[in-house]
């Protein structure tokens, strides 16, 4: 931990041992499931028009991690994602670009080419994606392989098997070992797959864990199974990452990841940044989307409030 | 707007249109299926607090429209209460949906005569006042199966005298389960917040509710106590003020009317160690800024285990910081206006009685709009169970924080009040939630949330809180012959 301060000591004292951490995860203030909803629901009836709708909708295509994480992937694909990522929409050059491009380590090399010169980062999800069950060796081999293609941001996933066997040191083991291979130059989102932990206290404790660890995103989920990034459990991370801070004074970011495909989903999740950590959290440095579908539909709300009227879908590229 | 302002996502206005509602420069009471002048003529002005603009001119009852109004409603209790009971079911749900269909329309109405914010009358007022006649509704060809006995009779005329804190809902919570027992209703809405009253008489002309069987006299106090001390009202229903509701009861006493009051309170909101801290703050929230506090179960008195006071303080606090404070009609509005000039300054005399007796304030950083009647979300730390505002019921936005060491500890405080309405506990052991809750003297005890209603729960309160209970086949009781 970069800082020194009493609490910052005594947050690092939990991780000596087994037992002292397990304490310390579960000494976490309990989650009440129907309150936690409650409140996600109710941030979600603000209504958000006009001038602060065109605000988000700039701030959110900022934010989104340009994902493409298909087997059949290739490299004109990734090439053909970079374009757009740099270059959103074509025929209106004010719309800013995305975050970044995520995609496999292997198509690391391709995404740095065709994002070159511009502010976009290529993300990577290494560590045996999704699943994660492999040797740390082979994990660790695919974070290093990734970094040295030139990968600016490192996605890894969770051992969820150790997390829900509660083997917490194991899980926090792999994170440091993952955030020391990352080295200077990448920075390392920790993928919790929350739709596996299933509980909100799981999802607390694996938020503290990750930022234990060194994290400097926490990440909801891989965007591969059932249920991904919800309202609900975005706001627990939030709130985890501001008592983080209020700590430590390290600021940690936060990305959900999978199923958000509207404007109107991310408008949402916006309004959660907004009104749980405030403006600090309001640029994609602390706040990304893991999304792939998303940006097309943030760019044809965009064109709207330009032209005021609809186009369609053949008016934003397809890749 | 405390922190929008400061925001760099600052929210574009969102108002509500005020045209989805019609309101006439005038209206009369409401007797006998009719609406009609005062019989002495007089009027009152009724204004939005918001900005004080006036939005209409109220016919004002006296004495003789009482009496006018009790005879029409004894007139027609003798049809009703000898319709069936399914029959009396049908209007029920036929004004319930009515209620659906303009509910819109209602909330705005609401927001602009009461200054609460449009999101708590859209999302929490109107939704309720339709089950509440829902509910009712399901109960009128039921009664010989509500454990009253085999043939429960109505009394007769109910004198129904309601607030202005929720004057729809409040009228719901009177008027449903009066008619669904088969008697006949006369009701004084609040001299601050008529017009919802008044639309509902509207709908019940639309409902084809027989003539007589609701009857609605806009007024002050004396209309109440006339309608009160009435000789023919059977039933006097009341929510309002503990001093209103002693008064009531003296009226009442030695006469054959049945009585119950919904009174004042001063409700615990208890939070132990292990309590869910993100979800208690929220529930704090809930349980005073709701409603600008207007709410006679609030949780006004936050008792705090000591141990995480200061945390818990300081998330409130942040918490209260982003709460937005303004135009009520605007959906991200969460504090609205306070309902009139003198409940203002009702408040401020006793936050200042909070200052001088040594408890500390905070008020949230708000901008407050020039024109109205506002406060901002105000908390006092170092409060003692001496200190006026422990005690006191504020009726606003400002809530007392007081600690406690042990759980014998927080039912004790819990408990030493002169109320007994309603209490929250927040902690995630079920067990404690249980043992604490049997020892809690108060009508309501939520656990894990506050300020949640239901048509099939039943509310009142001990003590000075009143007696009676509202809500639920408890409810019943109060409008049957048992």
């Amino acid at each position: 931990m970069p800082t020194t301060s009493p609490a910052a000591r005594a947050l690092a004292d939990v991780t000596a041992s087994d037992g002292t951490l397990r304490r310390f995860l579960h000494g976490l203030p309990g989650v009440d499931a129907v309150g936690l909803e409650a409140r996600a629901a109710s941030l979600g009836t603000r209504s958000i028009k006009t001038t602060a709708k065109a605000y988000a909708i700039d701030l959110a295509i900022s934010m989104v991690d340009l994902t493409t994480l298909e087997g059949a992937d290739t490299p004109g694909k990734v090439r053909a994602l970079g374009a757009k990522a740099v270059r959103p929409d074509p025929t209106d050059r004010t719309t800013p670009a995305t975050a970044a491009v995520c995609v496999y380590p292997d198509m690391v090399p391709a995404a740095k080419e065709a994002v070159a010169g511009s502010t976009v980062k290529v993300a990577s999800v290494a560590t045996v994606f999704p699943a994660g069950r492999a040797a740390l060796a082979v994990k660790l081999a695919d974070v290093r392989d990734a970094v040295a293609a030139g990968a600016d941001e490192i996605d890894m996933v969770i051992d969820r098997g150790a997390f829900l066997a509660g083997n917490y040191m194991k899980v926090y083991d792999e994170i440091v070992a993952v955030k020391e291979a990352c080295g200077t130059s990448a920075r390392l989102k920790v993928i919790f797959e929350t739709g596996e932990l299933s509980t909100y206290d799981n999802i607390r404790r694996a938020s503290w864990l990750g930022m234990l660890a060194g994290a400097d995103f926490i990440k909801t989920s891989t965007g591969k199974v059932a249920v991904n990034a919800t309202p609900a459990n975005t706001l627990l991370m939030l709130e985890a990452v501001r008592d983080f801070r209020a700590q430590t004074g390290v600021q940690i970011g936060v990305k959900p990841a999978g199923g958000i495909r509207t404007t109107k989903d991310a408008i949402k999740f916006l309004v959660l940044v907004n009104e749980t950590v405030g403006e600090d959290w309001l640029d994609n440095h602390w706040f990304r989307f893991g999304a792939s579908s998303l940006l097309n539909d943030l760019l044809m709300q965009r064109q709207k409030l330009a032209t005021g009227r609809y186009s369609g879908p053949d008016y934003v590229t397809v890749d | 707007m405390a922190s929008a302002s400061a925001s760099a996502f600052e929210y574009a206005p969102a108002p509500e249109s005020r045209s989805v509602v019609d309101i006439a420069p005038s209206y009369g009471l409401f007797i006998d299926g009719e609406f009609t002048e005062a019989a002495d003529g007089k009027v009152f002005k009724t204004v939005s607090p918001a900005t004080e603009e006036v939005l209409s001119e109220i016919a004002q009852a006296g004495e003789a429209d009482v009496d006018r109004a009790v005879k029409a409603a004894r007139k027609a209790f003798e049809k009703w209460s000898a319709l069936p009971g399914s029959e009396r079911a049908k209007y029920l749900f036929r004004i319930a949906r009515i209620i659906q269909e303009r509910s819109r329309e209602l909330a705005v109405l609401e927001t602009l005569d009461n200054g609460k914010p449009i999101k708590e009358t859209r999302d929490a007022d109107l939704p309720l006042v339709a089950a509440h006649f829902f509910y009712y509704a399901g109960w009128a060809d039921k009664l010989d199966h509500a454990g009253f006995g085999t043939s429960p009779r109505p009394l007769g005329v109910a004198g129904q005298v309601i607030p202005w804190n929720f004057p729809l809902l409040m009228l719901a919570w009177k008027i449903a389960p009066a008619l669904a027992t088969g008697n006949t209703v006369v009701l004084k809405p609040a001299e601050t917040t008529p017009l919802s009253a008044l639309f509902f008489a509207d709908i019940c002309r639309q409902a084809g509710l027989p003539r007589g069987v609701v009857n609605i006299l806009p007024g002050y106090g004396d209309t109440g106590a006339a309608l009160v001390g009435h000789p023919d009202v059977n039933k006097v229903a009341f929510t309002g003020s503990t001093a209103v509701g002693k008064e009531i009861a003296r009226t009442v006493a030695g006469s054959r009317k049945k009585l119950t009051l919904e009174l004042g309170g001063k409700g615990a909101n208890i939070v132990f160690d292990d309590a869910p801290i993100d979800q208690a703050v929220e529930g704090i929230v809930n349980g005073i800024f709701f409603n600008q506090g207007q709410v006679c179960c609030a949780g006004s008195r936050l008792l705090v285990q000591e141990s995480i006071q200061d945390e818990l303080l300081e998330s409130l606090k942040r918490r209260l910081s982003t709460l937005r404070l303004g135009d009520p009609l605007d959906k991200n509005t969460d504090i609205g206006a306070i309902n009139s000039a003198e409940q203002l300054s009702r408040i401020t005399t006793l936050v200042e009685a909070g200052e001088a007796e040594g408890a500390e304030r905070w008020s949230a950083a708000c901008e407050l709009p020039s024109s109205g009647y506002w406060f901002a979300p105000t908390l006092f730390t170092n409060v003692t169970q001496a200190h006026t505002i422990a005690r006191d019921e504020i009726f606003g936005p400002v809530l007392s924080v007081l600690s406690f060491r042990t759980p014998d500890e927080a039912v004790a405080k819990a408990n030493n009040t002169q109320y007994g309405l309603s209490a929250g506990i927040w902690s995630e052991k079920g067990s404690r939630i249980l043992a604490v809750a049997n020892k809690l003297r108060a009508g309501v005890v939520w656990s894990n949330t506050f300020n949640k209603f239901d048509p099939t729960s039943p509310f009142g309160g001990y003590k000075e809180s009143g007696f009676g209970r509202e809500g639920g086949r408890h409810g019943l009781e109060a409008y049957l012959d048992v």
